[in-house]
């Protein structure tokens, strides 16, 4: 019935672990050709697929696993989709219902170990209830704010000797959970308000855009209002930024100009964004000039952490349409941005040119010229997956999206470990294109197991591992708060990274100065049928800049080491 | 300010669990907390206490109602309404103090339910603040037990809370 149910509901591939609790399940997907399956090596590796999957394409990833490790195993991918509000379904294997609360072998209570980090949970009691639950699961997971269904299966309802009748639900209703679409007409109209008198606006657009496929309308707005856009990390590419009004993204390591501007500003329209601290930096101190539009599908977003002036609740795509609409309708002239627009690019030629110090020959490699010379030989039209760390800032900040849907990152959670599983997924359902991970040392080991599945499977992503032989973010905060005491954020005994590669029968290349950069970005770049691994030696002392002041406004930043706001 | 927050939640195993759970996650307190089923067998009814500025119970409401298992919810507190708590107490009743305790629970139009040559079990309904007052009164004389049900609330006037 589960796999019946998979293939109406057009789902191509599922990720997942068998074990005792599944196994009916299993079986019954060994015998059908539609549903195809992809054996992970180790449960977490499958919900960051399935989480990749779903960021690349929108529509939920399905993750199956058995019940006790199985399950807890997959907590950490179920809670990383959870922060970013990813749509996934993940169904978990259950001891048979009579032995449940016996803490019989492999069972754990896994809806109440998820409860915090799900969006919803359903346990199945019965077996003719299965079409019904998991297509409540699959709206649930998937619309509104999207976000991780647990599903619990006691074996016993999964037996193969009870049959009943399967009809695919094509609709399900809930009365108690109705995602809202359209934006209340009073709220915008006091929102476009603000903005044609707004003398120093900013967009700040976040996932949310992204989610609810807004780019569009998100662009056409900041074209007509010629207000400077400001997208967050999770909403990097939901704003093209080859696009002079994009300004980057914010926070603690976002560029000086974003900074400054949404500092200074007297207006922030934030788009499907949630002001979390690591952009806000301290609350009390943040943009203390602005009245703030929010707009958010979810209610509980909106003033949680920054006050909202004009809260909108409502789907990006319509508010956002319902607003070039009503500036359409305008008969008054917008307050001109020109001393605005001034202002904004004087910060931007202010650090023009001062981002970095590229190597000097005979030096060892800085990781943002490598993010930049991926940048170029991917043409800015990758899938850009990434683990956490500086690494991950790195690539943020120096590979430009011009598309959404592109950038992939646990932003919200900062799981270690997530790029390599997350990269496979987006490669296996869009094999004709180039699917780059940058990682590290540090977090690539955390999940390298999956190349095994990467052979399995035939998935040739591109791995890009900047390598500086020490965990590089806790390093940087060492260095700026501990007196660079590196308690334990060094990586010794690495392996051989060709070799452990190689053993997979991968190819690796050694990059360790400038002249192997391009040859090697060139070689690994050829096709997009063979999985590369770059192990590029960069230099450990390098830190991410700017750095916001702790406890400080967003405009105080560290820019260099020896620079500050 | 305290408020009174009663809500409509799916009569299923688990809901309870996820507002609990809720209020501890995110860090909001609870004070009481009554919950029962309703006429309807699929919903129950769930009343909460909790203490928060105007902030805090905007988040705790929201959050409520994003759960998928709250059906609807309202905050008594905001307008006229009615607050009953039940509170059953065993309280020393020998010598001078059992007469005492007889006349402090008319006083409060409370009832003795039950009787032993030592000991009167006093059932006291009212608004919190009656409850305290009670508790007050007869603490000289020797609490052995009490039992609150914790706040029920109703709104005044024609304003339901129902599907």
């Amino acid at each position: 019935m589960i796999a019946r149910f998979l293939k109406d509901e057009g789902v191509e591939y599922i990720y997942g672990y068998p074990g005792g609790a599944a196994l009916h399940i299993y079986d019954a997907l060994f015998r059908q050709d539609d549903v195809k399956h992809i054996l992970v090596r180790h449960e977490q590796a499958a919900t960051h697929m399935a989480d990749g999957y779903a960021r690349a394409s929108g529509k939920p990833g399905v993750v199956l696993v058995t019940s006790g490790p199985g399950a807890t195993n997959a907590v950490t991918g179920i809670a990383t989709a959870y922060m970013d509000s990813i749509p996934m379904v993940v169904l978990c294997g259950q001891v048979a219902s009579h032995l449940i609360g016996e803490d019989a072998f492999q069972e754990t209570d896994i809806v109440g170990v998820t409860r915090p980090i799900v969006k919803h949970s359903f346990s199945i009691r019965h077996p003719s209830d299965i079409p019904t639950v998991l297509k409540k699961a699959f709206y649930i997971a998937s619309s509104g704010r999207p976000g991780p269904v647990v599903i619990d299966i006691p074996k016993d309802m999964t037996a193969p000797t009870e049959r009943y009748e399967y009809v695919y639900p094509r609709k399900v209703k809930l009365r108690s959970y109705n995602p809202v679409s359209r934006g209340h007409t009073g709220q915008i109209r006091k929102a476009v308000d603000l903005m044609m008198s707004a003398r120093r606006p900013v967009i700040f657009a976040g996932g949310g855009v992204i989610t609810g496929r807004a780019s569009e309308a998100l662009t056409a707005l900041a074209h007509r209002l010629n207000i400077p856009v400001i997208t967050s990390l999770m909403g990097l590419g939901a704003f093209p930024q080859n696009d002079p009004q994009s300004l980057g993204w914010p926070g603690m390591h976002g560029s000086y100009e974003s900074n400054m501007a949404m500092h200074h500003s007297d207006l922030v329209l934030g788009v499907g964004v949630r002001f979390d601290d690591r952009v806000t930096n301290n609350v009390n101190r943040f943009c203390p000039d602005a009245r703030i539009v929010h707009i958010d599908v979810d209610p509980s977003s909106i003033s949680k952490t920054v006050h909202a002036d004009v809260p909108i609740v409502g789907a990006a795509d319509h508010v956002l349409n319902e607003m070039l609409n009503q500036i359409g309708q305008r008969t008054e002239a917008q307050e001109p941005l020109d001393e605005w627009w001034e202002t904004i690019n004087a910060w931007r030629d202010e650090r023009r040119g001062k981002l970095y110090e590229p190597a000097a020959a005979g030096e060892p490699l800085k990781p943002q010229q490598v993010v930049e010379a991926v940048h170029r030989a991917t043409h800015g039209d990758a899938y850009v997956v990434t683990d956490v760390g500086q690494h991950q800032m790195f690539a943020a900040q120096y590979y430009k999206f011009n598309q959404p849907n592109r950038w992939v990152s646990s932003s919200g959670l900062g799981t270690m470990g997530y790029g390599l599983p997350a990269a496979m997924g987006i490669k296996l359902n869009y094999p004709d294109e180039h699917v780059v991970l940058f990682t590290g040392e540090g977090s690539f080991q955390m999940m390298m197991q999956e190349l095994s599945t990467c052979k399995q499977f035939g998935i040739p992503v591109k791995i890009v591992n900047l390598n500086n032989a020490s965990l590089g973010m806790v390093r940087q905060w060492q260095d700026l708060n501990y007196k660079s005491r590196h308690a334990h954020s060094y990586m010794e005994s690495l392996p051989d990274f060709e070799k452990l590669i190689e053993a997979y029968g991968f190819k690796a290349i050694t990059v360790s100065t400038a002249e192997q950069l391009e040859p090697a970005l060139e070689e690994a770049f050829r096709s997009k049928d063979e999985l590369v691994f770059l192990d590029i030696h960069v230099d450990p002392r390098e830190h991410v800049y700017p750095m916001q002041v702790p406890q400080g406004a967003m405009c105080d930043m560290l820019l260099s080491k020896t620079e500050r706001t | 300010m305290r408020h009174i927050i009663s809500m409509l939640l799916e009569n299923e195993p688990g809901a309870l669990s996820r507002v609990v759970g809720l209020f501890s996650q995110r860090n909001f307190n609870i004070e009481t907390l009554n919950v029962a089923p309703t006429d309807d067998p699929t919903l129950s009814r769930l009343t909460v206490t909790t203490h928060g500025d105007e902030r805090i119970i905007e988040q705790i409401t929201k959050h409520l109602n994003r759960l998928i298992d709250v059906v609807k919810l309202v905050d008594l507190t905001e307008g006229a309404h009615i607050e009953r708590e039940l509170m059953l107490v065993k309280v020393k009743a020998q010598g001078s103090a059992r007469d005492e305790v007889k006349r402090t629970a008319d006083i409060f139009r409370a009832q003795i339910v039950d009787v032993t040559p030592s000991v009167y079990t006093v059932q006291i309904t009212g608004d919190a603040t009656k409850m305290d007052a009670f508790l007050q009164a007869v603490t000289p004389l020797g609490v052995l037990e009490v039992a609150r049900t914790g706040v029920s609330g109703i709104a005044r006037g024609d304003k339901v809370l129902s599907l």
